[in-house]
């Protein structure tokens, strides 16, 4: 069984692994690191360590084959036979993967009548697309997307497959990779090929988006990875690539348990500032509670809601109903402006979804400008009041 | 109906702040919870009861002291719950909790549907739902956002999607998970706070249901952390320049000039 100990002839007690410890599992006992029952077997204190004094002991897991897995998949996702963004900045990332392993790249396309979308798929860097096309498989469905998934899987063998972490995605892969029994890494940021081991380096946000983890799956094939959309970039289309459509021989499940009776789309369209929703928050940097009603105009003159920090919360300013955060309310407007507000990871997890995020702030080290799209450093209260007025002159 | 709802322990998060020369998150004093989006699993969990009768488990993975946050649940209206606790277990990544949980959920016994949140708020993966289901060799659906009927042996749900929504039914025994659209989650009465306080939370070990340890925690896990660094944010961010009013007179040209993405 896997083990971590301190070896204590080796600990001179510098407690730089307790600092480590994402966990807080690591103490202090007679000037010598003591790891406590808390520990999650993480190994982030191993490289911590300036003298080699922590053993870590991995369990050697039975390896299967890996050999005789080759090539990069990409789930080609697609709705009414087109396909989705995502699926096609997969494959601009799957591309350079391929690339640097000398291998080609392939995109699993599923559905009713989606040859064209095969071709799209190919134009953005596809080699070779395998598409399995029946009129039961028109909307997705787990239980059927999935088992043709891992027939294919079984059948062609892969040794990288990536899908869009949308809603479809982010339910196929884990039923996927359980049923055969390899790992998979959600909404990985980053991937990139280990020049020598040759294996996926796969990066991920851990702990809120306070730690990036780099994650690997050796010994097990395919390695499989979810990318959440706009995190990669499409190759322009080339309509000129050439690519091989495969048409599998698989079983097309029959008799489902699962059954999508309706499929609602709420339709999208683009609209301007005067429709988008907007939310405009305060915080401890407008400087006294009476001067929510300048924040209350803007959202007034926008059309928009009125938000607040923690910090104005916990100090009575305005009720908690307006609290955006962690603790508070989660919203994802099209557009957010954070008018004092310094950005505690807290307030940034319940905002940074949002579409468009101005920050509005006299600090220029403040951490809301790390997530902002548009920065103003200046004094909110005269930046605010100058927007009323730019505003109210530009939308009558 | 017998309900079983899966949830982790996670940090609350109101408390994590960043030690800025080591580079590490400072966890001093950080309060364990139960993972947000479980807290609407466990609610759904006790109004389906409510209306078909029947009990509600919860069932958790954890360190030992998760055995006391569960009572939380308890004192809302769950029956009975359970902890999986073993060092065997330590050092799961999804696959290897959804095996372990599987083992869990069996030695339980007999159930019809198996809640769990949408993701949890540490991890963010949303796997261990999918996964659990696929162990079980039971469908699921993710991100449910309304159960229209539930009754002995079926399910029709809303299952939330990138622009909209779809109606699903499924057979029972099935897995779902939910997310916060669901409903609204009751505090705790008094009643049940005294029951919670009584309530003993049994602990498991592998060896109590019946895991194979090459299947449990590390050794179970086919993904390994190799390197864990701090972010860099690399928003594309512009900063506006000028006295108030030009910096006023400049962003709102911007804001004008952008087009948004609304979905109605």
């Amino acid at each position: 069984m896997a083990d971590i100990k301190i070896i204590t002839e080796k600990c001179v007690g510098c407690k730089l692994c307790v600092k480590a410890c994402p966990f807080n599992a690591i103490e202090m006992q007679e000037k010598k690191a003591v790891i406590l029952d808390t520990c999650t077997l993480c190994g982030v204190c191993v490289s911590s360590c300036k003298f080699e004094a922590i053993d870590f002991t991995k369990d050697e897991v039975q390896a299967m084959d890996i050999s005789a897995y080759q090539g990069v998949w990409v789930f080609g996702e697609q709705a009414n036979g087109v396909p989705a963004d995502v699926a096609l900045e997969l494959l601009g990332e799957g591309r350079k993967l391929a690339n640097e392993l000398h291998e080609t790249l392939s995109a699993v396309l599923i559905g009713d009548q989606v040859e064209d979308a095969a071709k799209t798929l190919i134009a953005h860097g596809a080699d070779k697309v395998y598409l399995v096309d029946d009129p039961s498989l028109k909307n997705f469905n787990d239980e059927s997307y999935a088992d043709i998934f891992v027939q294919l899987i079984q059948e062609y063998k892969p040794e990288i497959v990536l899908m869009g972490a949308t809603t479809y995605g982010r339910s196929l892969a884990p039923r996927v990779s359980s049923r055969i029994n390899t790992g998979l890494t959600a909404d990985c940021t980053k991937l990139e090929i280990d020049p020598e081991k040759k294996i996926l380096r796969q990066t991920r946000p851990a702990f809120g988006g306070n730690l990036m983890a780099t994650i690997i799956c050796p010994n097990h094939r395919p390695q499989m990875s979810t990318v959440r959309p706009k995190v990669m970039k499409p190759l322009p289309p080339d309509d000129s690539r050439i690519g091989e459509i495969v048409r599998p021989d698989v079983t097309i499940p029959a008799d489902l348990k699962t059954r999508v009776l309706k499929v609602v789309s709420e339709l999208c369209e683009m609209v301007s500032l005067t429709e988008a929703d907007i939310i405009v928050s305060g915080g401890r940097g407008i400087g006294d509670p009476k001067n929510f009603a300048m924040i209350e105009e803007l959202a007034r003159t926008l059309g928009g809601a009125v938000g607040a920090s923690r910090a104005t919360v916990d100090a009575g300013w305005i009720e908690y109903s307006h609290q955006v955060g962690q603790t508070g309310k989660t919203v994802g407007p099209k557009v957010y402006f954070a008018c004092g507000i310094s950005g505690a990871v807290q307030h940034l997890a319940g905002m940074s979804s949002s579409d468009t995020i101005i920050a509005i702030n006299k600090n220029p080290d403040a951490p809301i400008f790390k997530v902002a799209n548009f920065g103003i450093v200046g004094d909110v209260l005269q930046v605010v009041p100058a927007l009323i007025s730019e505003f109210k002159a530009r939308l009558g | 109906m017998n309900i079983i709802v899966c949830v982790k322990q996670v940090p609350g998060t109101t408390e994590v702040k960043m030690n800025k020369e080591t580079n590490t998150i400072i966890r001093e004093g950080v309060e364990a919870i139960v993972n947000p989006f479980d807290v609407y699993a466990v609610e759904e969990g006790i109004r389906i009861k409510e209306k078909t009768g029947g009990k509600v488990t919860v069932l958790s993975m954890g360190i030992p002291s998760v055995a006391e946050l569960l009572k939380e649940t308890i004192a809302v209206g769950a029956d009975e719950a359970v902890l999986l606790s073993d060092r065997v277990f330590a050092g799961a990544d999804t696959l290897a909790t959804a095996y372990a949980l599987s083992m869990g959920v069996k030695k339980i016994g007999a159930y019809d549907l198996i809640l769990c949140g949408k993701q949890a708020t540490d991890g963010d993966t949303a796997q261990v739902g999918p996964s659990l289901a696929e162990k079980l060799g039971v469908p699921h659906t993710t991100y449910v956002r309304r159960i229209e009927e539930i009754r002995e042996g079926y399910i029709r749900c809303q299952r939330m999607t990138d622009d909209g929504y779809e109606v699903i039914e499924m057979p029972l025994p099935a897995v779902i998970t939910v997310v916060k659209e669901i409903n609204e989650p009751r505090l705790p009465s008094l009643k049940g706070m005294m029951r919670s306080k009584k309530t003993e939370v049994p602990v498991w070990t592998a060896a109590d249901i019946g895991a194979n340890e090459n299947l449990c925690g590390l050794a179970g896990s086919p993904t390994q952390v190799v390197e864990t660094f701090v972010p860099v944010h690399n928003v594309n961010s512009e900063m506006i320049e000028g006295e108030p009013g030009e910096q006023a007179k400049k962003l709102a040209e911007k804001l004008m000039a952008m087009q948004f993405k609304t979905c109605n």
